[in-house]
């Protein structure tokens, strides 16, 4: 079969049922993605015959003689063509993985489609951007500026790789060709929720043809472990093992093949035969904590650091201060309700991946799609008995996390495979194992009091709060901890108490999510708010004002005398809530509303109309430690090459690097050259999480910058420029100053202590009572975050955050059958929002600068998705007179409030 | 994604290279065939080898190839003779998929497919559209498209047999019809399409896909009352249920559609 791909011709063979997308990267077209393979998001959109076609569907042998053309070969870096440009320019994407399928899609717009883009763009799915950006870059409006050397912070300079992302030249993890051949891996799921392997025969498969080895929990290291990563591995549950006899969520790994093809590893499955024993289960968080119930863990000692594993509880917090039940009896209003958030997927574009193989000094090399390479790094190393010094791991550019890349789920079985074999190895997850067998957000039921006086004035807050961790525990005792932490802490109530507990089901696990259980608590924190302002009949505003935490208070959850590093570097609530407000009360400026330029307020009987407001709060790092070890040094030829662990998948904080090292070496941010996420370039980084890149990283490397101009200027006294030292009216260059030996500095930063950062959104929303279609007519959003670096960026972070949240609280649920099955396993019937369910958010900043940051910024990735769902519950109960308890609201159950 | 167990594509030239089984499928344009894992599936016979003419006119249909394409029944020109014409573009929009499945996915490949929210279906039934179909000794049979359809992703075709084309009767064509859908995101997978149509003699037919397993007709000797149509709605005993709705308020919103249709439709007059 011939056929021409970007304009060179191509003879090869396709195997009978390939599709195009996979040939392709056969062939190194790496810059087609797989962001779904099922025809649903776009990221592997390529021209046949100058027709866009979805090429994971596109049948190859249909080939013959047509002509292919890949973002790739729409333009280069160096010539690149108009709309590559044009995303550069715009800022159009963040971590970049639909970005080829985008440009490739809209290279074929007509002036005419401008017009209709949400319709024209419903088949490519962004999870970062909100579209906005995009929408900014397919009409060519130029977001990005440059900087003057030494003017780099605070200006909205472009993300370093963006020409590579929009040309596909831009390495993601598995975007590469390994030297020796490379082997697959896939693994058998079970078919049970709740199962014990009793035998299992991979005989047949073993003997097939390009099967290599067949691997099952007799062949798993011993060592219990978490696949959720913190810097203290502790932290976390030790109750997962590689692969287990045990069987406790549908999906668990039961065997995996390594084989010379995905489908010859895929069809081995197939061979293999497993008897189980099918157990009780439990799937209800309610009934797992009643006497009889199925005990998940239940064999599991102390040393796995579960909380009561004879009751499923692997955390639970009770606590409180001063005296609820006397505060509710006196109280002039008291407010009571229980809400329920839903199962999310982070739904990165990217799936989890990782590709292992054994380097020349015979080290294990694992490259991998994550948000931290150390913590792989050290608990690969732990669980299968090697030192950490034979261990790399990195990441290239990854394709979104979430927090969902926060934990180990491929890189243990690449790791067996490459022990075993020697052989190059790769396991990629399926957009079905992303809903299957990744994590999800933590469902939660969330039981609210609060009382207030008659002056409006909190006396009382308590919160019940239930959540499902599925069958293993990962994140499920640090999300529980943060879920009642902030939220209960910006408000200032004499009398609190907590009652938390994090339990075990059979249901697929749970992990870290973007707001880390902050956002289950605080929808129903505020929405309980917004009611008690009701009842005492003061404005939602005005409520929150006589509330909240104010600066120098204590941040209270429910020991008042916890010494946590927590501070007040900064506080900006005031102001937030103030920019919110006034924006709402003030007409819509030009860009509000619908993505298409226009703001259709409904008109007829059937739509009412209403406004809601939240406010969030959230620590500005992860507690309990979080570390950054970074160089700086000068090239010869005038750059700066950094070294920093932090990883790139979409939250910016390579392009605020570059600035802020630009910044302090009086140069531009084009000369520097990063090396990151690497345990081979920097020394250490505790990783992406937590919001962690710019305020402990980006100190680090503030502070190692800094020594290095302190050494450079020690070298040749004068004045530092982009093109070295000025010495009186004679520059010393880059080369000259290194004749005196490298220069090269480090700094570190420990992540303690924190501050405090806030958001707070509004929403004006019109509803249809007739079809429970919520239409949004205004977004709006203030954000507290300290000095703002990179203001594009920052409000693409804005952006991205709050469209991510509107699919939560109008769109997207992880569905189960009640038995553990997942019932929503495709982009197709997991609705992430598209380019038409998207408003525009108006973005404000407040003006503070913070202590503890560097150069007075604050994190701002987790934070503006926290509360955009209440305020949209808020809204929609102004709206139509009646409360939503329950995530998404979604147009069924906005209808079934009215009518059911 | 690739099919690891498909170990066979024909590409045939003439219709008796169409050999079919349980396990070997016919293959339209594949977008959703390719879009799953079909274990059940070893071998596809590739229709769109056939060439068939995508769209042929006849005095009293138009007939559709099974294996037209999306994109091609969308660029027919309008007629303005045909006001029932303007449901192409109405329920080509209301395919989840975008446009750039148009290019690939067939008219044929959709209806076979069967899922309740499949807006090919909705569309030729909402038009009376008859489905052609071939078997494998070289024999015809047709049946209308709202009983081709019979429930959540089975049809009337047995394992040997494939669909060859659908005709849309002119007269429906010449029809004024009315057109409602929602589905859970703006664009999203329909909960439900509701199709009314009242063709030159005054009768209506009200069409309801994607709420219901299969196509819904409710027929009517003119506009019926709003107690005739509510009367006619009791009588569909199943509201689907799955991730795009829930079947209460898919039949709520069907009802409120179906209403709407009625008070569109009566006040145009008579055709």
């Amino acid at each position: 079969m011939r056929f021409e791909v970007n304009g060179e011709e191509l003879e090869t063979t396709a195997e009978p049922g390939q599709v195009l997308r996979t040939l392709l990267r056969e062939h190194e077209h790496y810059e087609v993605k797989k962001g779904c393979d099922a025809g649903d998001c776009g990221a592997c959109s390529v021209l046949v015959d100058e027709q866009p076609v979805h090429s994971c569907i596109y049948p190859a042998h249909r080939l013959e003689g047509k002509s292919v053309t890949t973002v790739a070969g729409l333009g280069t870096p160096e010539a690149p063509h108009p709309l590559q440009q044009a995303f550069v320019d715009g800022a159009g994407l963040q971590c970049g993985f639909c970005t080829a399928g985008m440009v490739v899609t809209a290279s074929t717009f007509t002036e005419d489609d401008l017009d209709d883009l949400p319709r024209k763009l419903k088949g490519n799915i962004c999870r970062c951007t909100g579209y906005r950006a995009i929408r900014d870059a397919i009409q060519g409006v130029t977001n990005v500026e440059t900087a003057a050397a030494g003017d780099a912070a605070g200006r909205s300079v472009k993300a370093p790789a963006g020409m590579r992302v929009v040309t596909g030249r831009e390495q993601y993890t598995l975007d590469f060709t390994t030297p020796t051949k490379l082997l697959h891996l896939a693994v058998l799921k079970s078919p049970h929720a709740s199962a014990r392997i009793l035998s299992l025969d991979t005989s047949r498969a073993e003997a097939m043809e390009g099967v290599h080895v067949v691997f099952t929990h007799r062949d798993s290291p011993a060592t219990l472990f978490s696949t959720g990563r913190h810097e203290d591995r502790n932290d976390d549950p030790d109750d997962t093992l590689v692969m287990d006899p045990v069987i406790r969520f549908r999906g668990q790994r039961v065997a995996a093949v390594v084989a010379d093809t995905v489908r010859i590893a895929e069809l081995a499955l197939r061979e293999i035969d497993v008897e189980y024993e099918v157990l009780d289960a439990v799937f209800d968080p309610h009934e797992a904590r009643l006497p009889g119930a199925h005990l998940v863990h239940g064999e599991k000692g102390p040393e796995s650091r579960i909380s009561e594993p004879g009751r499923n509880v692997v955390a639970q917090l009770h606590g409180w201060h001063g005296d609820v039940d006397t505060a509710l009896a006196e109280a002039h209003a008291v407010v009571e309700g229980t809400w329920q958030t839903q199962r999310v997927s982070h739904a990165a574009l990217e799936t989890h991946a990782t590709r292992g193989w054994i380097d020349d000094d015979g080290r294990l090399v694992l490259r991998t799609s994550t948000q931290v390479p150390f913590l792989i790094r050290d608990e690969i190393a732990h669980i299968f008995g090697l030192p950490q010094d034979r261990v790399r791991v990195f990441a290239a550019r990854v394709g979104g996390g979430f927090g969902g890349k926060q934990e180990l789920l491929t890189e243990d079985l690449v790791t067996m495979a490459v022990l075993r074999t020697g052989r190059t190895v790769q396991y990629e997850y399926t957009r079905d194992d992303e809903f299957t067998i990744a994590t999800v957000r933590h469902p939660m039921t969330v039981k609210v009091t609060a009382a207030a006086d008659s002056d409006g004035l909190l006396t009382a807050l308590a919160v019940d709060q239930l959540m499902d961790t599925g069958a293993y525990g990962n994140h499920g005792i640090g999300v529980m901890f943060h879920s009642v932490g902030e939220s209960m802490a910006v408000y200032r109530a004499p009398n609190k108490r907590v009652d938390a507990e994090s339990v075990y089901t059979n249901n697929p696990p749970s992990g870290a999510f973007r707001g880390y259980g902050l956002g289950q608590v605080i929808f129903a924190v505020e929405s309980a708010m917004d009611e008690l302002a009701r009842k005492l009949d003061i404005d939602p505003f005005e409520f929150r004002r006589r509330n909240v935490i104010v600066s120098g208070g204590h941040l209270t959850v429910v020991d008042p005398l916890d010494a946590e590093d927590l501070l007040f570097g900064s506080y900006g609530l005031d102001q937030c809530i103030d920019l919110v407000e006034n924006a709402l009360n003030s007409p819509p400026p030009a860009d509000s509303g619908s993505l298409t330029g226009e703001t259709p307020v409904p008109v007829g009987d059937e739509w009412a109309i209403g406004t809601g407001v939240s406010v969030a709060m959230i620590a500005t790092a992860p507690p309990r430690g979080h570390f950054a070890d970074t160089t700086v040094e000068l090239n010869a030829d005038g750059t700066y090459s950094i070294g920093v662990g932090t990883a790139e998948f979409g939250n910016g904080t390579t392009t605020v690097h570059t600035q802020l090292t630009a910044t302090v070496l009086e140069t531009t941010p084009d000369r520097i050259v990063v090396r990151q996420s690497d345990t081979d370039v920097a020394r250490y980084d505790t990783g992406a999480y937590g919001s962690a890149g710019v305020v402990v990283a980006g100190k680090a490397l503030h502070a190692a910058a800094t020594k290095l101009k302190a050494a450079i200027l020690e070298r040749v006294p004068g004045t530092l420029t982009a093109d070295g030292v000025l010495v009186g009216d004679r520059l010393v260059t880059p080369a000259e100053l290194l004749a005196g030996g490298p220069l090269v500095a480090d700094g570190s930063h420990n992540g303690t202590p924190r501050s405090v950062a806030f958001n707070v959104h509004a929403f004006r929303v019109a509803v249809d009572t007739t079809t429970g279609e919520v239409r949004i007519l205004r977004s709006i959003q203030a954000a507290d975050a300290g000095t703002v670096l990179n203001p594009e960026q920052l409000r693409g972070q804005i952006e991205g955050g709050t469209a991510q949240a509107i699919g939560t609280a109008l769109y997207e649920e992880v569905l189960l059958d009640g038995a553990g099955t997942v019932t929503t396993p495709a982009f197709r019937s997991y609705r992430v929002p598209r380019f038409a369910d998207i408003p525009v958010t108006e973005v404000h900043f407040a003006s503070t600068h913070d202590d503890t940051g560097v150069l007075g910024a604050k994190s701002m990735s987790e934070a503006p998705y926290n509360p955009v769902a209440p305020a949209l519950a808020n809204a929609i109960r102004d709206a139509i007179g009646v409360r939503p308890f329950e995530l998404p609201m979604s147009r069924d159950r906005i209808w079934r409030l009215l009518h059911g | 994604m690739d099919l690891v167990g498909v170990t066979q594509i024909t590409v045939p030239r003439t219709r008796g290279d169409v050999v079919l089984s349980a396990g070997v499928r016919p293959l339209g344009g594949g977008s959703w065939l390719f879009s799953e894992q079909q274990p059940e599936v070893t071998g596809l016979v590739d229709l769109m080898a056939l060439g068939w003419e995508p769209v042929v006119e006849t005095p009293d249909t138009l007939t559709i190839a099974a294996t037209c394409l999306i994109r091609e029944l969308t660029e027919i020109p309008l007629r303005p003779e045909w006001p029932a014409q303007e449901l192409v573009r109405l329920c080509a929009d209301s395919l989840l998929m975008s446009f750039k499945i148009w290019n690939m996915a067939t008219v044929g490949g959709n209806v076979c497919t069967a899922l309740p929210a499949g807006a090919m279906t909705s569309l030729l039934a909402g038009l009376d559209a008859v489905a052609v179909i071939w078997d494998a000794e070289g024999g015809e049979r047709r049946a209308a498209v709202a009983e081709f359809v019979t429930g959540v992703r089975t049809t009337a075709m047995g394992p040997e047999e494939f669909l060859r084309s659908i005709e849309i009767p002119v007269k429906s064509l010449e029809a004024r019809v009315a057109f409602r859908r929602i589905a859970l995101s703006n664009l999203g997978r329909s909960g439900t399409l509701v199709i009314g149509r009242q063709d030159a003699d005054g009768a209506v037919v009200v069409t309801v896909t994607a709420s219901t397993p299969a196509p819904v007709q409710l027929r009517f000797d003119g506009v019926p009352t709003a107690a005739e149509l509510a009367h006619a709605l009791d009588g569909i005993d199943v509201w689907y249920d799955d991730p795009h709705g829930a079947p209460d308020w898919r039949e709520a919103v069907s009802r409120l559609y179906a209403e709407q249709i009625r008070v569109e439709l009566s006040a145009g007059g008579a055709a």
